[in-house]
């Protein structure tokens, strides 16, 4: 069985200073899955540097939830057009220079 | 350090209140704010400064001794310092600055990078993270094909590192928390690498599988026979069918690229034979491909 850090909701904002209702607004835009447990809400351990990324788009940049919506679906895109140069990139490799 | 314009880098001149600083300064980091900005150097480089910028503009405190010392406003403290002793000396009620940042670390603050947005975005007494540091680590394909230790040295500090076989050409791999010092009490940063993997002059890679080309004579090509081929693992024996053809490949399963972790599991390695014609022909050799060409 494979074992899931879950960190509580009211503990992370507490120590990043957000409030609770950030972190719901997040979970209503399907930005981010809150885990209920006996009534009590806790984010997955893999998804915390993408939620300390919201954390820094929202109360840092001041962009609101929508374009933080937005901008994730952008940078998701960014991210596997980056794999795919990455991997067309190698693969032109293989036809520079053989001899 | 050269002498940088912060005005010009957050494109403001010096008349420019601290309304016009912030909008300035959340405008260019919604540009090239590294979360916005994945892999790109340039726009993190450019954020630093933005950053810079920002954090003495906004700090009235530091502006004033950017705008009254321009060129030398590094050394504001010590000549902050000098006036400040003469004052006390003159008048013992002489008072410090209030300033939250220890006058004695003016530097320290250009350090941050993710750190203290002052006055900027929502308000929050945040803990913040560190900065994230950027490296790339060049390694050829030898060195790739098997798992590895290396020790890096990251400002300053040695981390060892484990490399594992089959890392990908542009591959980034995540140190947490080797990046830079969080602030007041935040996570230090992570150190991302990305790996650059030069080919190997006769093996080309392609994902797990290595490609590699190999000169047939033709006689060899049209009998058949064996012939040796250098794998990254060593020397390999091939059987060549008779009548094979020029640019036609074979497989040797198993015998191409670590896949990345997941030990004992290879990727296949293709040789594409390369059919070598003779030259310098003796009159005798001319002869016996006539009668070939007539048979």
């Amino acid at each position: 069985m494979q074992t899931e850090y879950l960190v509580a909701v009211d503990e992370f904002c507490a120590r990043h200073n957000i409030e609770i209702s950030f972190i719901s607004s997040l979970q209503k835009n399907g930005l981010i899955e809150i885990t209920t447990i006996e009534q009590n809400g806790f984010i997955d351990a893999e998804q915390l540097p993408q939620v300390e990324k919201f954390i820094r788009l929202y109360y840092e940049l001041d962009i609101n939830i929508e374009g933080i919506e937005t901008i994730s679906h952008m940078l998701d895109r960014i991210c596997s057009m980056q794999e795919e140069i990455a991997f067309l990139r190698n693969k032109l490799m293989l036809f520079e220079s053989i001899d | 350090m050269d002498f940088v314009d912060y005005y010009k880098i957050l494109g403001i001149d010096k008349t420019a209140t601290e309304k016009d600083i912030k909008n300035s300064y959340r405008k260019l980091a919604r540009k090239y704010h590294p979360d916005l900005n994945p892999n790109d150097k340039d726009s993190n480089r450019k954020f630093q400064q933005i950053n810079e910028a920002n954090q003495v503009l906004s700090d009235p405190e530091k502006r004033k001794k950017y705008d009254q010392y321009g060129k030398e406003w590094q050394h504001a403290d010590e000549f902050e310092k000098q006036n400040q002793y003469r004052e006390q000396s003159s008048n013992q009620s002489g008072h410090r600055f209030s300033g939250g940042q220890s006058e004695g670390d003016f530097s320290d603050f250009f350090e941050n990078l993710f750190g203290g947005s002052a006055g900027a975005g929502r308000s929050r007494q945040a803990k913040y993270r560190g900065e994230d540091f950027n490296a790339e680590l060049h390694l050829n394909l030898i060195d790739a094909y098997k798992t590895q230790k290396q020790t890096l040295t990251v400002n300053g500090k040695k981390i060892r590192i484990t490399i594992p076989a089959g890392i990908e050409n542009g591959q980034t791999i995540k140190i947490s928390g080797h990046g830079g010092a969080g602030r007041n009490g935040g996570p230090n940063g992570d150190l991302y690498i990305t790996f650059s993997i030069a080919n190997h002059d006769k093996i080309k890679r392609l994902g797990d599988n290595l490609y590699a080309t190999a000169d047939l004579d033709l006689y060899t090509a049209v009998l058949g026979g064996e012939i040796t081929i250098a794998t990254l693992d060593g020397q390999v024996k091939l059987k060549v069918a008779p009548e094979t053809q020029n640019g036609s490949k074979v497989k040797l399963k198993g015998k191409g690229f670590p896949v990345y972790r997941n030990e004992g599991q290879y990727g296949d390695f293709i040789v594409t034979w390369n059919i070598k014609m003779p030259t310098h022909l003796t009159d005798r050799q001319k002869e016996l491909f006539a009668q070939l060409a007539k048979s």
